[in-house]
């Protein structure tokens, strides 16, 4: 197993999230902390693409969206003086999974580019409905004054709140890769890799998109949530449409419909934009061209490139 | 006289000017293996397309074991018991040939909202898809990647997942298109047993084939069946020859 | 009611906007089969190509020519060096390496004109106003957008049902190798085609200059509303490009005119002072979805089955 550079890669990348802390309350460099919070977070957005992306085929460039609202339940919720976590967690969630329902009840009767295209137009209408909410902020944003409150647990704390993102990331990694080899993850893989096979052995196809298409959504709710919580804010650009690029990004740059590739990528992306900014401000004339060449020339990711060649 | 199996009743089809199926009636009755025949372009393709779901049609009706399944969806067609096989094969490449027959199998068991356990590890799944691919001759293939089998494996394939279904009707498109001679003598052999539990209906080119399979043989031409009966009357009736001698098709139809 | 007549006059002006961009997006799809995100960066490039040139010159005609001309010549040079690669590959590959193109742009321009945004001022025999109906008066400028619009759509209606090119585009991009079968420089005509794309995105751009001003960004906002045109009248089709973006315009501008006025009449102000702003940016996409409902392919899509 350690023949595989795969999964040495992904054993160095946990080792080092893991003692992360430690380092940092050592060093006291906490920007170190933050910026990783947020590779977190971020990563478990990028999972949640990843199964409805990387496995179903389903090329959703609205999926911030979700980030939007589980942030923006929290954030309301906070605001009307809602601060408990066990109100506002399952809440963003039940929300998330609503929207996911509606939004892909529409766009799944498409394929293709519509599908593209169509999910968003859904985005970019949920992201002008945020900007329209006065009460909550409208462009600039809603500031959050205390974060989900949890009894013992003290999300303030940047090391427990590090860990409990951690520990969810991996539970829905864990998750992920369960679903993916179910029988319910059989009918989504089969139904990218062959829809017209899949409907000619009596699979209804749409529905079981569509229950894909709502545990993305809610899964990336979640990621919301925590969002909220880092940031102690929310605004409508959590939700635009460039940052739903950036998570089609980070699946692609780690490698689609691998477990870890989604973590990887995120990784990648956020310390390669971290390290380019530092360079120059112009750093997107960088990676705009390094994204054509990488779809051009390296396409399986990070991960597709340690793949061990057989013999 | 019980009702036919299949029944197909003035099905229509037309893409803007062109008539593709024309009035076409046609009954197929349990237990026969009855096979159509036709120049290309005869509509063939379009007609399978009809009794599979995948094309609408103006206007005819397709009744199956007494139902009407003019207007249902393809899936809900496989789920009543018609399975079909693709002419160009339709598989799952990147899996192995035992995934995509096992895949089948699920299909039809039950619905497949289940979230956790490994479908690889299911007994009631891959029994039933190993079963079918002995029985189709792929049985030491079963962990085989799909992308890396032959052509003739890959029609093989495509008779085991319809299989799988445990169907009470095969819809075959012309399963030994691009077969050599070996291979195409198998593949008979192998629908000369099938053809004593299932209905079939069998799209041919291949003449010897249909002619040492078929109970019955319709004749499409531009979309209408223009003889049906058994194979020595077809094979005697002239309005056939002249469609085929007439389009100058080099096929045999040796008496 | 003159106002009324006045957003009915905008919303055609929106929606002949729309058309150009919307035209050039279908025909790039419809001929290859290419999803083309960078579709707006083309349009904002007009625009900074059309202030930059009218500055240079002086003459607003002359910023006109050049503008056309270098949208051409930029949208081609793309094609040649990014775009040809990505045909017959996923849609995936296309929004990324698109995607990718917008970053680029977005970053170029700002490198090139800075952060803030440019005017482009209207010459006198544009700025004035005419009187189209009694107590009417509507700006020449809106007008003449309205005019070369429809001039475009008379023109690409003749391009496409008359010509051998026309043909081409007709036969659709499903195969390129057939075409190219036929004897046709299929490279040349890709190329050709996405030019001509590019020109009108940068038409749209230029003409949308004097009213909004050049912004970075400014194209992914009307790219996406570009993107709920050919929803709604189905991809690949000219003729359903026109009529929705027609649609879409009047549907948008009169809407956001009218719309926190009557839920008035349902809701209390304080209601309605929040709704009216949310719905009315919502508006479009909700009857994207109604339309997504009842008819999941658009109203005019190229191909039926």
């Amino acid at each position: 197993m350690m023949r595989d550079p795969r999964t040495a890669l992904v054993a160095a990348l946990l080792i080092f999230l893991g003692l992360l802390p430690v380092y940092v309350m050592a060093a006291g460099n906490n920007f170190l902390l933050i910026l990783f919070t947020r590779i977190i977070i971020l990563a478990l957005a990028a999972t949640s693409l990843n199964l409805i992306l990387g496995y179903g085929g389903m090329v959703s460039f609205g999926h911030a969206v979700y980030l939007g609202v589980g942030g923006y339940v929290v954030g309301i919720l906070a605001k009307e003086g809602i601060n408990t976590g066990i109100i506002q967690w399952p809440l963003a969630l039940l929300v998330s999974a609503l929207f996911a329902l509606i939004i892909g009840a529409l766009s799944l009767r498409t394929r293709g580019v519509y599908f593209i295209m169509i999910t968003l137009a859904f985005a970019q209408m949920l992201y002008y409905v945020a900007v329209s909410l006065d009460r909550y902020g409208a462009d600039d944003g809603l500031t959050i004054n205390h974060r989900s409150q949890f009894g013992l647990l003290n999300l303030s704390n940047k090391v427990v709140f590090y860990y409990l993102c951690l520990a969810l990331l991996l539970g829905v990694i864990f998750l992920v890769a369960r679903l993916v080899n179910s029988r319910f993850g059989f009918a989504i893989r089969g139904a990218q890799s062959n829809e017209r096979r899949m409907r000619a052995i009596g699979f209804p196809v749409f529905r079981y998109r569509l229950v894909c298409f709502v545990i993305a959504g809610t899964l990336c709710g979640l990621a919301g949530v925590l969002l909220a919580n880092h940031t102690d804010f929310v605004s409508p650009a959590m939700m635009h449409w460039t940052r739903s690029g950036d998570l089609i990004v980070m699946v692609v740059l780690g490698g689609m419909g691998s477990a870890f590739g989604p973590l990887i990528g995120a990784v990648v992306l956020l310390v390669l934009e971290e390290a380019l900014s530092g360079i120059t401000e112009y750093w997107q004339i960088i990676l705009g061209p390094l994204l054509l060449l990488i779809v051009l020339f390296a396409r399986g990711g990070i991960v597709g490139m340690l793949r061990p060649r057989h013999a | 006289m019980p009702e036919p199996l299949l029944q197909i009743e003035g099905l229509t089809k037309r893409f803007g000017g062109i008539v593709a199926s024309d009035n076409v009636t046609l009954p197929v009755v349990q237990g026969e293996l009855h096979a159509i025949i036709g120049p290309n372009g005869a509509g063939k393709t379009t007609l399978i397309g009809q009794l599979t779901g995948e094309l609408s049609s103006q206007s005819g009706t397709i009744r199956f074991g007494g139902q009407d399944i003019t207007a249902l969806p393809v899936w809900q067609r496989s789920l009543r018991g018609l399975a079909r096989s693709f002419q160009i094969t339709s598989l799952f490449l990147d899996f192995t040939a035992l995934d995509n027959v096992a895949l089948a199998v699920q299909a039809h068991a039950g619905h497949s909202f289940h979230f956790w356990r490994d479908a690889r590890q299911q007994p009631d799944l891959r029994d039933p898809a190993h079963a079918a691919l002995e029985r189709v001759g792929l049985g030491r293939r079963a962990d085989a990647l799909v992308a890396n089998m032959s052509h003739g494996e890959h029609r093989q394939l495509e008779i085991a997942m319809a299989l799988a279904t445990k169907p009470r009707m095969l819809l075959l498109d012309e399963p030994m298109a691009g077969m050599g001679v070996e291979e195409s003598a198998r593949m008979v052999e192998l629908l000369r047993e099938l053809k004593r539990e299932l209905t079939i209906l069998l799209i041919e080119h291949d003449m010897d084939a249909v002619f040492a399979l078929a109970d019955r043989i319709s004749v499409l031409v531009y979309g209408r069946i223009i003889a049906s009966g058994e194979p020595a009357a077809i094979r005697a009736n002239p309005d056939v020859r002249r469609a085929y001698l007439g389009e100058q098709q080099a096929v045999t139809l040796n008496g | 009611m003159l106002y009324f007549i006045e957003q009915c006059l905008n919303g055609l002006q929106v929606g002949m906007l729309l058309f150009l961009l919307a035209a050039g997006l279908t025909l790039i799809f419809g001929i290859m089969n290419l999803v083309n995100l960078a579709h707006g960066s083309l349009y904002m490039l007009g625009a900074y190509f059309a202030a930059t040139f009218a500055a240079w010159t002086g003459s607003f005609l002359a910023a006109v020519v050049l503008t056309i001309a270098t949208t051409l010549a930029v949208g081609m040079l793309v094609e040649i060096i990014a775009m040809r690669r990505l045909y017959g590959r996923d849609h995936l590959d296309h929004v990324l390496g698109t995607f990718g193109l917008i970053l680029f742009f977005n970053e170029a321009v700002r490198l090139i004109w800075g952060p803030a945004g440019l005017n482009l001022a209207l010459p006198p025999w544009l700025s004035s106003w005419v009187e189209i109906i009694p107590d009417v008066f509507y700006p020449v400028y809106r007008l003449s957008i309205i005019v070369v619009a429809l001039a475009v759509a008379v023109f690409l209606y003749a391009l496409v049902m008359r010509t051998r090119i026309g043909m081409l585009i007709r036969a659709g991009a499903s195969d390129r190798e057939m075409v190219g079968a036929l004897g046709v420089n299929i490279k040349l005509l890709s190329t050709f085609i996405f030019g001509i794309g590019a020109a009108l995105a940068g038409l749209a751009g230029l003409m949308q200059a004097p009213i909004l001003t050049a912004q970075i960004g400014m194209g992914e906002n009307i790219l996406i509303v570009t993107f709920v045109v050919i929803i709604i009248g189905g991809i690949g089709s000219i003729r359903g490009a026109f009529i929705a973006s027609i649609f879409v315009g009047l549907t948008d501008t009169v809407g956001r005119a009218f719309l926190p006025d009557l839920l008035k009449l349902v809701l209390s102000p304080a209601g309605a002072s929040t709704a009216g702003p949310a719905l009315s940016s919502m508006l479009i996409y909700l009857v994207m979805a109604v339309i997504l409902i009842v008819r999941p392919e658009g109203l005019f899509p190229a191909s039926s089955k």
